[in-house]
């Protein structure tokens, strides 16, 4: 009892410490700042947006930006880009954290498992994982969603399931090293119930690793989100995406540059910030890493 | 050392049979058969019929599964019921183009990275590093896709230096070839420089801080000598790995590039028998990617343990 009191102090100081280092650096926080507005821009799409972002309006289309009250002008169908843009914020964030969220919850007792029992649990379950890792991510994603269909909820099963194997091999190295360690050892010869070991006492500890590889996780998924909209495996008209605005862009580059420039920029800028901040975060948890 | 040699390639020819039969099962499970795509004028179901047999579609599971891997093996994929053609005619067709664009890909990464990674190590938190690394998370972040769109905006439709797709075999004109495949090269190298770089960076910075780089500054050799012989010879064994492990990333990135400059490589093969529901073609490109995969990823492995001897030590009493 008092030993845990101990160790939750000391983890509640390693974590004002983590914070500061999170927040010395400038970059991190811009990341940081980056994402909220992002997340604020998803929450509020319904009061900020000028327009209906799928009402056509065929009276305007392909509209330059600042014209006739669209700011960011209009597309094929005369629709506003700028309310496109906002509420595409909300696929981009359900797909990007959701699937990233939804694969981790699922990885991490699987690679608790592997990790604690080794032997056959371990030779089985580390099997799979080589199977799918033996398929690139993307080659992968691109399947499961051609099996599954294009919707918003396949990209996040799709995405969510082809991230499942590289969790899982975090947590499963994580683990055998702290198996060995000595408070473990303690726990056991104690006669400590498996599942208080595993998830009171060697969880919290390799959660760290585990919450950084998320943090970088998301920008690489809203990537594949979008790039299964643009390939047209994901999100399906007239719903507003950014990977679909890029893909009807295409065909309209010579007219309306400005159609193919927007979304990347709100993509890039989104994982950009994503990237920054999970870089912070993993300098802020793991100062010993890089 | 040969039993984990042996360990490694056997526990790859298992992950890739394995693979196979996820392969196999998938693309079965794809919606639409490829009956229904190939009979899209007549719905008989006579003639639904005949195709499916005609391809052995309507056979049980387990057999279709062995005939197919036998042929497999033996490089026969069957022939894509879309085309007619066989599919590893289609397969050795493509592979050329997707091949020269990696290459040329890699191309830029190493030139982009390693010199980039180089300057950013020499006064870590440097302005030098600062933009080094800001930059390298831009390449990180720009996705594939849009940032090809970006350059055929600029240098396609804008100036019109670059052809905005297509493709020219490298044959009769090496010129015209080349022109196609720069920007599709610089996009899809743009973020394996990134990753390059950083991988650069922070083994020269290890390396600047060893007792072998304390010695060459002791001889008194020039910074620059002490970098590129001492300090960046030694880090590029890991830059190496890297790079052998960014092949996912770079067949990942070939699909998308390839789509967005319509060039007819193995990716766009992959995503047209997607599109197409061409089962045999999408099952030969998938296992070939994989095989590729594997075996790629199986060589970096053991070059590193032989290289490393703590890896080669702890791996032999495996």
């Amino acid at each position: 009892m008092n030993a845990l009191a101990v160790a939750d102090s000391g983890r509640a100081l390693a974590r004002r410490k983590a914070r500061r280092r999170l927040t010395a650096r400038p970059l991190s926080v811009i990341g940081l700042v980056g994402v909220v507005v992002v997340v604020l821009v998803a929450l509020l799409a319904n009061w900020i947006s000028p327009h209906d972002p799928t009402l056509p309006n065929f009276g305007q289309v392909l509209a330059p930006p600042g014209a006739g009250g669209h700011l960011l002008g209009t597309d094929q169908l005369g629709r506003d880009v700028l309310s496109r843009l906002f509420y595409g914020s909300r696929t981009t964030l359900v797909a990007g954290v959701l699937a990233t969220v939804l694969g981790t919850l699922v990885a991490v007792p699987i690679g608790l498992v592997a990790g604690y029992f080794r032997g056959w649990t371990d030779v089985v379950i580390s099997r799979l994982v080589d199977v799918v890792l033996a398929f690139p991510f993307l080659i992968f994603a691109v399947g499961l969603a051609a099996i599954l269909g294009p919707s918003l909820r396949n990209v996040v099963l799709a995405l969510g399931v082809a991230q499942i194997p590289g969790v899982i091999r975090v947590v499963r190295g994580e683990v055998f090293a702290q198996r060995e360690l000595e408070y473990v050892q303690a726990e056991v010869v104690n006669g400590t119930p498996t599942r208080t070991i595993m998830f009171r006492h060697i969880l919290p500890n390799v959660l760290n690793p585990v919450v950084v590889q998320t943090s970088l996780a998301v920008p690489a998924t809203i990537v594949g989100a979008a790039i299964l909209s643009f390939l047209g495996l994901g999100v399906q008209p007239p719903t507003a995406d950014w990977g679909t605005m890029l893909s009807d862009a295409e065909n309209y580059l010579g007219q309306a540059p400005w159609l193919g420039v927007f979304p990347g920029v709100a993509i890039f800028l989104t994982t950009l910030c994503f990237n920054l901040f999970g870089d912070g975060l993993r300098d802020a948890l793991d100062p010993t890493a890089r | 050392m040969t039993r984990l040699v042996l360990y490694r390639v056997g526990s790859a020819l298992i992950t890739l049979l394995l693979a196979s039969i996820v392969v196999f099962l998938a693309v079965r499970a794809l919606p639409g058969g490829p009956a229904e795509a190939l009979s899209a004028e007549s719905n008989d179901p006579a003639v639904l019929k005949a195709i499916n047999h005609k391809y052995g579609f309507d056979q049980p599971l387990v057999p279709q599964y062995f005939r197919w891997l036998g042929q497999a093996v033996t490089g026969n994929f069957g022939t894509s019921p879309n085309s007619g053609l066989s599919v590893s005619s289609t397969l050795l067709n493509d592979l050329p183009v997707t091949l020269e664009l990696a290459v040329l890909a890699l191309l830029v990464a190493v030139v982009i990275g390693i010199p980039a990674g180089v300057l950013s190590a020499r006064r870590p938190g440097g302005a030098l590093d600062s933009v080094g690394s800001t930059g390298a998370l831009a390449g990180l972040s720009i996705p594939h896709f849009w940032f090809g769109i970006l350059l055929i905006l600029g240098l396609s439709v804008e100036l019109k230096w670059l052809p905005a797709a297509g493709f020219v075999p490298i044959v009769p004109d090496p010129l015209g070839n080349l022109e196609h495949m720069l920007m599709p090269a610089v996009v899809l190298g743009t973020g394996i420089a990134a990753v390059v770089m950083r991988q650069t960076r922070s083994s020269v910075i290890t390396a600047m801080s060893s007792d072998y780089v304390r010695t060459a500054r002791a001889k008194g050799l020039s910074e620059w000598d002490v970098i590129g012989h001492h300090a960046l010879r030694n880090s590029l064994i890991t830059v190496v790995t890297v790079i052998g492990l960014q092949l996912g990333a770079l067949i990942g990135g070939v699909v998308t590039v390839e789509q967005v400059f319509g060039i007819p490589g193995v990716g766009k093969l992959t995503l047209d028998s997607v599109y197409d529901r061409d089962y045999p073609t999408l099952q030969g490109v998938v296992l070939l990617t994989a095989l590729g995969y594997v075996v790629t990823n199986l060589i970096v492995d053991l070059v590193y343990s032989v290289l490393n001897p703590r890896i080669r030590v702890a791996g032999g009493a495996q």
